[in-house]
């Protein structure tokens, strides 16, 4: 039973954290300078309190258990469904359900590959398509040349799924909370399409400003 | 007619008490022997049924601690069909301060019943129906209420106060929903076992006594005994002799047959209730009746044109081409006759080939001028409900064009015969709700069917049946008891020759011919050639049955053919039972109409010195005479008048 | 009309199952779906083959009895019960593929009937309010506001068919268990019980199989009674409260 509200309240903090990041990354649009002293500063934040570093630290660390017990949530709803019905329909329809709904679970396996990529590449730098650079600026500069569309594109599809997964994800969370209410569900299902949108239009801002030439 | 029964010794109701009506129950549950807390638990009763009837009393008696087990044959016990009525239940709670009373539902009910109640029943049901609202509201069944968060009530049937609780048009629904959740309640608690998709097939009478029943568990076919202190039988209605009435497709007569097979007296089996405003018949592989509110007599016109075998769009007709034969024949009630009479003008236009729709059978119910009066949003609001179920069912729009309505075969007055503890003739065996005949006499007012069930449920038996009780536990007894074994023994020979017969007609085939011969011999309208003809067939379709019947597949599976078989073979012995009751009952009152017994102006003409008295019959055997015993009525608070409705 | 049906076949619990193909003629458009198939099995006895099974009684869309999914659809193409669907929402020459609810809390019978008894031990783990024969006060002690009455009413015309757990990716139970939890939740006669109450149910709701919730909505939409979707969002606000005031473990 606490399963569910285990996933949204992970999935709520997994939310604030891409807002979080999406301001981070609109970042890019006041120049190299701007962006590095933005990542460099989220390792100073808390200092001296916190160690160099402390605040991110604590930050993946909150994130990481979040993603953790979010996917160990779902992988138990999803074992959970798959045994109450052990035949399947012969035919089978949908009445309203949303594409978003229909994705939820491939979907957020895709974002969690696709964030172990990411982590990859701009983070650790271990992947480097366009070379190697301390400046993560450069690196998210280099990474998304044009002669790395394929980059790009992993990341737009990416930030796609992102994009369902918060349709149906912030609706579902709200729901799971109790927020809903006969005369809210319009309203409810409005702010979670919104918000999906917002975040889905600006993160892909970043990369494809890139990609166009907008940053260089 | 004699050959066709005997008449035997009259009976009467031993435990009814004297004195003055209103303390006649107080003096009554004062009487009863009680059984102390400790000794409940070594009590148990069996309850078939779980409509209103069973359920109020499986989740009461358990409550009190009696060891209950409780049958139904759905899968749940929420679906018995109470929860298909639709209007509302009365109670004479007097919260409109209109001038009602406890007297004054007695007095309408007893009326009502065309003086063929007994006056103490209808006087305690009325008494008790205060109390079941107060029940329910404690349960939680959601009640229309008023703004200011009080219950809100209605008319019904005619009747000139406001006494009728409803919770939109599922009051029935809620009812049940309330009385199945306190059983479920019960069961948690470990008081009551319930059994589902059990049907009850035979009674198990020892040393004179009703002490079990058998049942089959209707997935695997196990044929199993069960036994107990006492038997309740609450189990509804046999409207389904009719083939096509507004009852499920389960409801059957079994278990009440069966009791009757084995000494229970059965009492007025011709009483059935004919409703009016039903949706009519649509083809021939039609399979039930579904009933409209009857408030929509309230602002509907009814009408048919005036020449037969006008086929103009009913939009088309004129108004100088209609007649309005209810506001013609009737004019200070028009529309809001009662029931019968409503249903018996219907057929009577009908009949002389003015009816509408397939088959000539239906009348118009039409709202243009409700419409035009009201606006159509008022419309709305008032039926929507109803208008759209009309246009699920028919497919026409009722705000274009005139409903078509037909009268339906909708509740049985008649049933086991009890006294006023409800108890059968069979000591122990106690019954309930419709399955009983106590409390309508020959014909039931609106709303009162649900508060007879619930009455008999919640106060009456669990105050009655102690005194019963209070002289147990009795002998311990198991399968091998030789009336348990012979019982069952029975019951696996009667489904081996319906399973070895397989002969080339379906169950249903069977099922709808008796059907059509009782809806048109011992319908609406009755008579002595009539009666004697259906007789005859009947005995012939029932000889032909258990020659030519086809059911296939085996006992041990679900097996629905085999289960309507068994009903279906019920229902031809109780349909003669009808047909002879019809016949010796030479008068018109309340739903039992005879054509030798009218006014002159064709109005039902009752002979209070010939026939004031309720008849239980006796079995002997199938096809041989039934015994006539007569339970004379007396009515010391309400006068006999006949009814006039001009 | 002719139809061609699919229909699901199992003679038991134990037995396989598959799907068979039957043609039925001369179908009326106002023929019920139900009438359709009783015209079905007078052929198939006729012609010494086994009747299709199917549960139903009231066949007026009360009682909850019936129900079969309908080209993957609970209840079939229109929001209403399977008693209530009538042969006129299809087309002459249609093929009908015609199959049982599927869920493990639902166990097949035979046929198309399902043991839908696991609803029953969620309403005995808790779906009342106690309330012994003859101790209520008068019905008008306690005032209920019009707008929770109508509320409450709203949640409790479910007719515990099941359409909601077999139309549910999940195969949950919660449309069916949040609408009692709305319903006894919203008088007050079912307070003192309330925290509870929800606790149980779902416990209940758990033990007997059904899936987990994930908010897709596919229930009410195939609800034939309309039973709203917030009654879930309600059921999840008194689990929170019932969480926070501590009395679920
Ligand atoms: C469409 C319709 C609308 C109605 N509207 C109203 C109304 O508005 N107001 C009103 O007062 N009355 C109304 N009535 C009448 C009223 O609903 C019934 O008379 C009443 O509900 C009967 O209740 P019951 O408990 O006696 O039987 P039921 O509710 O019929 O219950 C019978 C029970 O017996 C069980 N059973 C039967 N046979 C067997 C067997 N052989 N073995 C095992 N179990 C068995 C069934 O499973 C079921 O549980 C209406 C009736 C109909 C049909
Ligand atoms: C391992 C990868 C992931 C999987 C398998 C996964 C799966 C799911 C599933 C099945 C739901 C169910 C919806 C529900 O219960 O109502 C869900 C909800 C949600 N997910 Fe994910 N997800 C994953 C990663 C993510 C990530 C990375 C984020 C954030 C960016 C996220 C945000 C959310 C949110 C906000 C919800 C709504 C919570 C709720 O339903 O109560 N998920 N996820
Ligand atoms: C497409 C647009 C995105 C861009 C341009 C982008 C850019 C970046 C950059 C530059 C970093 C490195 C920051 C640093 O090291 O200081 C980073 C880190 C990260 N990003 Fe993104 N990101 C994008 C989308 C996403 C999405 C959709 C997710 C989530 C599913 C995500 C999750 C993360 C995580 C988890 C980190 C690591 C934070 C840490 O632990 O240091 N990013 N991103
Ligand atoms: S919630 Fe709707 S679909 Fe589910 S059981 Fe109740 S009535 Fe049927
Ligand atoms: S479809 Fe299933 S996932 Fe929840 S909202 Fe309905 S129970
Ligand atoms: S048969 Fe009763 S709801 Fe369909």
């Amino acid at each position: 039973m606490a399963l569910k509200s285990a996933m949204a309240v992970t999935g709520g903090i997994l939310v604030l954290f891409l807002i979080a990041h999406m301001y981070g990354n609109l970042n890019v649009f006041a120049g190299q300078e701007a962006f590095d002293s933005y990542s460099h500063h989220l390792r100073e934040l808390g200092e001296p309190m916190l160690p160099h570093g402390g605040f991110l630290w604590i930050m993946r660390v909150v994130l990481l258990v979040s993603i953790i017990v979010h996917a160990y949530a779902a992988a138990v709803l999803a074992i959970r469904a798959n045994r109450a019905r052990p035949v399947r329909y012969q035919a089978r329809k949908r009445v309203q359900r949303s594409y978003a709904s229909y994705t939820m679970r491939w979907g957020g396996v895709l974002i969690a590959l696709f964030a172990i990529f990411h982590i990859l590449h701009l983070t650790t730098n271990h992947i480097h398509p366009g070379g190697a650079f301390d400046s993560p600026y450069e690196r998210l500069v280099a990474g998304f040349q044009p002669e790395f569309f394929y980059v790009t594109l992993f990341y737009i599809l990416s930030v796609i799924a992102v994009g369902f997964h918060l349709r149906h994800g912030i609706w579902s969370a709200l729901t799971t909370l109790g927020a809903n209410k006969a005369s809210r569900e319009r309203p409810l299902n409005i702010i979670a399409t919104v918000l999906a949108l917002v975040i889905t239009i600006g993160f892909l801002l970043t990369p494809l400003s890139v990609t166009f030439g907008l940053v260089e | 007619m004699t050959e066709l029964f005997i008449e035997g010794d009259p009976i009467r109701d031993e435990k009814a008490p004297e004195g003055p009506i209103e303390e006649r129950w107080d003096k009554r549950r004062f009487s009863a022997k009680l059984v102390n807390p400790a000794n409940r638990r070594k009590l148990s009763v069996i309850i078939v049924g779980t409509g209103l009837a069973g359920a109020s009393a499986a989740a009461t008696l358990g409550e009190a601690g009696y060891q209950v087990t409780s049958f139904c044959y759905q899968d749940s016990p929420r679906r018995a069909h109470s929860i298909a009525a639709q209007g509302g239940i009365n109670a004479a709670k007097n919260y409109r301060n209109d001038g009602d009373s406890i007297y004054r539902l007695f007095y309408d009910t007893v009326k009502g019943g065309d003086f063929r109640s007994r006056e103490s029943n209808v006087y305690r049901l009325s008494q008790v129906s205060v109390e079941i609202i107060d029940q329910c509201v404690a349960q939680g069944v959601p009640f229309a209420r008023e703004y200011g968060g009080l219950l809100d009530n209605r008319s019904f049937g005619g009747v000139q106060v406001s006494r009728t609780f409803y919770a939109r048009g599922q009051t029935g629904q809620q009812l049940l929903i309330g009385a199945y959740q306190a059983l479920e309640r019960q069961v948690a608690a470990g008081t009551v076992q319930m059994h589902t998709r059990h049907e009850m097939l035979e009674l198990i009478v020892v040393d004179g006594k009703a002490r079990g029943i058998v049942a089959r568990d209707m997935v695997t076919g196990e044929i199993q005994t069960h036994f107990a202190d006492a038997v309740v039988l609450a189990t509804g209605g046999y409207g389904n002799v009719f083939y096509l009435s507004t009852n499920a497709m389960g409801c059957n007569v079994t278990a009440s047959w069966r009791a009757h097979r084995k000494g229970a007296l059965f009492a007025n089996p011709c009483y059935t209730q004919i409703h009016p405003t039903c949706i009519p018949v649509s083809g021939d592989y039609q399979s039930k009746l579904t009933l409209m509110s009857e408030s929509l007599r309230n602002d509907g016109r009814i009408w048919v044109p005036k020449k037969g075998d006008d086929k103009r769009d009913p939009r088309e007709i004129p108004e100088e081409d209609r007649d309005y034969y209810l506001e013609r024949l009737y004019p200070a009630f028009g529309n809001l006759v009662p029931r019968d009479i409503a249903s018996r003008a219907a057929k009577n236009v009908c009949d002389e080939g003015r009816g509408v729709g397939p088959g000539g059978l239906g009348v118009y119910l039409d709202f243009a001028d409700a419409i035009k009066r009201m606006g159509r949003p008022a419309v709305e609001a008032k039926y929507g409900n109803l208008f759209d179920m009309y246009q699920r069912i028919t497919g026409e729009n009722p705000y274009e064009v005139p409903m078509r309505i037909y009268p339906a075969v909708h509740y049985t007055m008649g049933g086991l015969w009890v006294d006023y503890d409800l108890q059968s003739s069979i000591p122990g065996l106690f019954v309930t709700g419709e399955a009983n005949f106590s409390d309508h006499g020959a014909n039931r007012l609106g709303a009162s069917a649900l508060m007879q069930g619930l009455a008999d449920g919640y106060f009456v038996l669990p105050n009655t049946i102690n005194d019963y009780l209070a002289d147990g536990p009795f002998e311990k007894l198991d399968e091998d008891t030789p009336e348990a074994k012979e019982a069952a023994e029975a019951v696996r020979a009667r489904i081996d020759t319906l399973l070895s017969i397989k002969g080339d007609r379906t169950v249903d085939s069977f099922h709808k011919e008796l059907g059509q011969i009782m809806w048109d011999y011992c319908g609406m309208e009755r008579n002595e050639e009539g009666l004697r003809k259906a007789i005859d067939r009947i005995r012939e379709l029932r000889d032909e049955f258990w020659r030519n019947v086809k059911v296939l597949g085996e006992n041990d599976e679900l097996n629905q053919a085999l289960e309507k078989a068994g009903r279906v073979a019920d229902f031809f012995e109780l349909a003669e039972l009808m047909c002879i009751d019809a016949l010796h009952r030479r008068e018109s009152c309340g739903g039992h109409f005879r054509a030798e017994s009218q006014t002159e102006d064709g109005e039902a003409l009752r002979h209070d010195d010939e026939f004031a008295y309720v008849a239980a019959w006796e079995f002997t055997e199938t096809g041989e005479q039934p015994v006539l015993h007569k339970e004379p009525l007396e009515y010391e608070y309400v006068e006999m008048k006949q009814r006039s409705y001009k | 009309m002719n139809i061609t049906l699919r229909v699901w076949r199992q003679k038991g619990r134990d037995d396989k199952g598959r799907m068979v193909t039957y043609k039925v003629e001369d179908v009326s458009p106002d023929m019920s779906f139900l009438e359709m198939l009783d015209v079905l099995n007078e052929k198939l006895t006729l012609e010494d083959e086994d009747p299709v099974a199917f549960d139903h009684d009231c066949r007026e869309g009360i009682c909850g009895a019936c129900g079969v999914v309908i080209d993957g659809v609970a209840h079939g193409p229109e929001t209403t019960t399977t008693c209530q669907l009538h042969m006129r929402s299809f087309s002459d020459g249609d093929v009908i593929t015609v199959e049982p609810w599927r869920a493990k809390a639902f166990p097949v019978v035979k046929d198309l009937v399902v043991d839908r008894s696991a609803f029953d031990r969620i309403i005995q783990a808790g779906g009342y309010i106690s309330a012994p024969t003859g101790t209520a006060p008068d019905a008008h002690a306690m005032p209920v506001p019009k707008t929770d009455a109508d509320r409450a009413f709203d949640a409790a015309t479910c007719i515990g068919c099941g359409a909601c757990v077999a139309a549910c990716p999940n195969a949950s139970g919660m449309l069916f268990t949040a609408a009692k939890v709305t319903h006894l939740g919203m008088l007050p006669q079912g307070q003192p019980e309330r925290e509870a109450r929800v606790v149980n149910m779902l416990n209940q709701h758990d033990e007997e199989d059904f899936g987990g919730c994930t908010n897709i909505g596919e229930c009410a939409a195939v609800c034939p009674k309309g039973i709203p979707l917030d009654t879930i969002s309600q059921l999840n606000r008194d689990l929170l409260g019932s969480l926070a005031s501590g009395k679920a473990e």
